[in-house]
């Protein structure tokens, strides 16, 4: 059994929470008492028939006002697989929590809603979901049952979003028209759209690969920890802990150290169940090098053929964050990447993107909150890092305000998977 | 347990649990790198338990570098606390006790309305000056967000502020594997690594890793009589009113906490395997079928949480 990340994204009242508490109580993921806990809570907030949004909707205010105002995180397994869904808010200002949801996911399940078609939130949504890299896209076109079921409006929705999803270089995106509340196509086919020929959401779920080709990336190993123990008969013992960020780790393996630049041989691997000869991204492990070499936290450990970049400048699309201040050139953060931890100084911002228009606006004043921009960082210590475009573990970062200790960026170092239009030329 | 007992292959069967093992590990070991003072809350249920397992596992061959610590309400299950001392003393942690009858008798905290009654929002205040006595600044919890409806909603990341409140809606992004471990004096975190196990998850890892935990996880003999649908075990702190009628049972815990909130479920399964399948067919919540104190109102938890409860 494998573990598949999905998180789900759109519109307030698309349906989202709906749609998952569809698939939770359709594929018997749903003890019985908390169906009668949510049939109780949907009298109780004047809802009719079984209100499924309620099985998500947990924190008290949201119940109040019938919206999801934060990332929940929900689990089932079928005997193919186990799932983590995240469940992320549509409106629009919380964003950073499409973000928080989508940076881990291996597929996005985008809910739009029939009767409104293609809105500004699918837009910001699509857009993230490619720019966070997520390989696998879902369209659920919802609330079918509120357009009398109609094969015109699905198909004319699914025209509009695949010339987006074309512009945005995401090719593996699927449809699907859906009644969250009737649950049609959700785990069982529907028979009030004999037109639809394809699968129901689930079986698509359970089809998608896992995690494919990170194997096949070359070695990244951002140490984490040295570990000295203190105990007598370890006196020379020194394992470098970690968890394998992309590619494959063999005892005997040649390694590059970085950003020292110093070539080792790895003496031994640990796992949490004991020594072994080979190692995968994402397995926690501790190596031991043959060399005594000065290797720390933030130092990494790769492939000796194939290197990642090693730069005190680096240019990177950011999703900006605070509500409170605004990003500037000029302002100084405390930059999380891999697990270095250092200083960085905003160079210079290079565009703003409109997601409406999907243009970039050149060297705008300032970043705003659930601005996307492309920033250049001066980092007081030189950064190992691939594009985000290539490894989404060792491109990317936070930023965060020492003042407030508020995470206010979301990073992802180098380009877009897709070029953005410029007022005065391209950005690409 | 026996020796003989086959265990399952978990890098064939269970390869999800070893992703959830490495994540796990990932963010222990990034507390450690990043917080002065960590500590690891352990309740002596089967959560803390995988926990610590966990932990160890993040730093072998080197010993745990942060201590264990323990909120004794004074109404645990007795085997709850010997488990604690044998664990602790076997994995040669540190362990940190805060006490609710001791901060009762000595008046730091009010002294309870009913002699016997439930002492979960007491234990909060202790649980705090705990933390800040110790000078914790992270502090490790098993809570799982398939628990809960309030706890599918909190980051691994939890920080509290400096009276030790949760405040839902101003929760941080937590983006990739990048954690935020800022704090300003007075503030803790509190750290969930176990927060995408579900029950299942931690049974099947819990019989694949050969994991001790208290006897009362399993199938065995109690005295117990039956209180709002659920059976309640007999003890000094917990007593039959009237009309309830002392029985006999096979019985076992599906959850370890106050024995006058904590109730068990009929049960013959003996081994982490038997109860594995029981768990897989069972219709009725952890925590629906086992705890007095989230039956409140639907929103319990998000309020003892926003209080600083673990």
């Amino acid at each position: 059994m494998d573990l598949l990340r999905i998180v789900t994204a759109g519109s307030v009242d698309d349906g989202k929470s709906t749609l998952m508490g569809r698939l939770l109580l359709d594929s018997n993921a749903l003890d019985d008492d908390v169906v009668s806990a949510v049939r109780d809570a949907s009298k109780r907030y004047q809802s009719d028939s079984l209100n499924l949004a309620l099985v998500t909707d947990g924190l008290r205010s949201e119940r109040e006002q019938g919206i999801t105002i934060d990332v929940a995180y929900r689990y089932f397994s079928t005997s193919v697989r186990k799932f983590i869904l995240t469940d992320t808010p549509g409106h629009v200002g919380y964003t950073r929590n499409m973000v928080t949801g989508a940076s881990n996911a291996e597929v996005a399940l985008i809910m739009v809603d029939a009767r409104n078609g293609m809105v500004e939130q699918s837009r910001r949504h699509s857009v993230i979901a490619s720019m966070l890299g997520i390989d696998h896209i879902i369209v659920c076109i919802n609330k079918m049952d509120l357009v009398n079921y109609d094969e015109e409006v699905y198909e004319s929705i699914k025209t509009r979003f695949t010339s987006l999803m074309t512009r945005l270089g995401v090719t593996n995106v699927v449809y699907i028209p859906t009644s969250a509340l009737n649950g049609d196509n959700v785990v069982d086919a529907s028979d009030n759209m004999p037109w639809f020929t394809g699968d129901p959401l689930l079986n698509h779920l359970e089809q998608i690969p896992v995690r494919a080709g990170l194997d096949t990336l070359p070695l990244r190993l951002p140490v984490q920890n040295v570990i000295k123990p203190q105990q007598a008969g370890y006196d020379d013992y020194r394992g470098y802990a970690g968890s394998i960020a992309s590619g494959v780790l063999h005892k005997g393996d040649r390694v590059r150290l970085l950003p020292s630049g110093h070539e080792t041989t790895v003496a031994s691997i640990e796992t949490p169940r004991g020594p072994v000869e080979q190692a995968t991204a994402p397995d926690a492990v501790t190596i031991r090098l043959a060399d005594d070499m000065e290797v720390s936290r933030g130092d990494m450990i790769c492939s000796p053929d194939e290197w990642p970049q090693t730069s005190s400048t680096v240019g990177a699309i950011v999703c900006w964050m605070d509500e409170q201040t605004p990003m500037h050139e000029g302002a100084i953060y405390r930059i999380k990447q891999a697990t270095r931890s250092a200083k960085a100084l905003v160079n210079g911002i290079e565009a703003r993107f409109n997601i409406t228009s999907l243009k970039g606006e050149p060297e705008p004043e300032s970043l705003q909150l659930n601005d996307i921009g492309r920033v250049i960082l001066e980092v007081d210590e030189p950064l190992v890092y691939d594009d985000y475009a290539t490894n989404r573990i060792t491109g990317s970062f936070i930023l965060i305000d020492e003042a407030t200790n508020a995470t206010v960026a979301a990073g992802m170092i180098g380009r877009p998977r897709f070029s953005f239009s410029l007022n005065s030329g391209n950005v690409t | 347990m026996t020796a003989s007992r086959s265990r399952p292959d978990i890098r064939a069967e269970y390869k999800h649990l070893l992703d959830l093992e490495s994540e796990s590990i990932h963010i222990i070991r990034e507390v450690i790198a990043e917080f002065d003072r960590p500590g690891l809350l352990f309740s002596g249920g089967k959560d803390s338990a995988v926990l610590l397992h966990l932990a160890i596992k993040a730093f072998q061959p080197a010993y745990l570098p942060f201590p264990v610590v323990h909120i004794d309400t004074g109404h645990n299950f007795p085997e709850v606390i010997s488990f604690r001392d044998k664990i602790t003393k076997q994995l040669n942690v540190e362990l940190v006790v805060g006490s609710v009858d001791e901060a009762i008798a000595t008046g730091s905290i009010p002294p309870p309305e009913e002699t016997n009654g439930s002492r979960n929002r007491l234990q909060t205040p202790v649980l705090l000056d705990t933390i800040s006595r110790g000078g914790f600044t992270a502090v490790f919890g098993g809570a799982r967000r398939d628990e809960e409806r309030s706890r599918a909603k909190e980051r691994i990341y939890s920080l509290r502020d400096e009276s030790g409140k949760w405040d839902p809606s101003n929760q941080r992004p937590e983006i990739w594997n990048l954690y935020n471990g800022h704090i300003k004096a007075g503030q803790h975190m509190r750290v969930f690594p176990i927060s995408n196990w579900t029950e299942l998850d931690i049974w099947k890892y819990i019989a694949t890793e050969d994991i001790e935990l208290p006897e009362i996880y399993y199938s065995h003999r109690r005295e117990v009589f039956e209180r709002d649908g659920m059976l309640m075990a007999l003890s000094p702190v917990m007593q039959p009113g009237p009309g309830e009628s002392v029985i006999t049972r096979d019985v076992r815990f599906r959850t370890v906490g106050d024995m006058t909130s904590t109730a068990a479920v009929a049960s013959e399964a003996k081994t982490p395997e038997e109860v594995w399948i029981e768990t897989a067919n069972t219709d009725i919540s952890e925590r629906g079928a086992t705890r007095a104190d989230d039956r409140f109102t639907d929103a319990a938890m998000e309020d003892r949480k926003r209080e600083g409860y673990f």
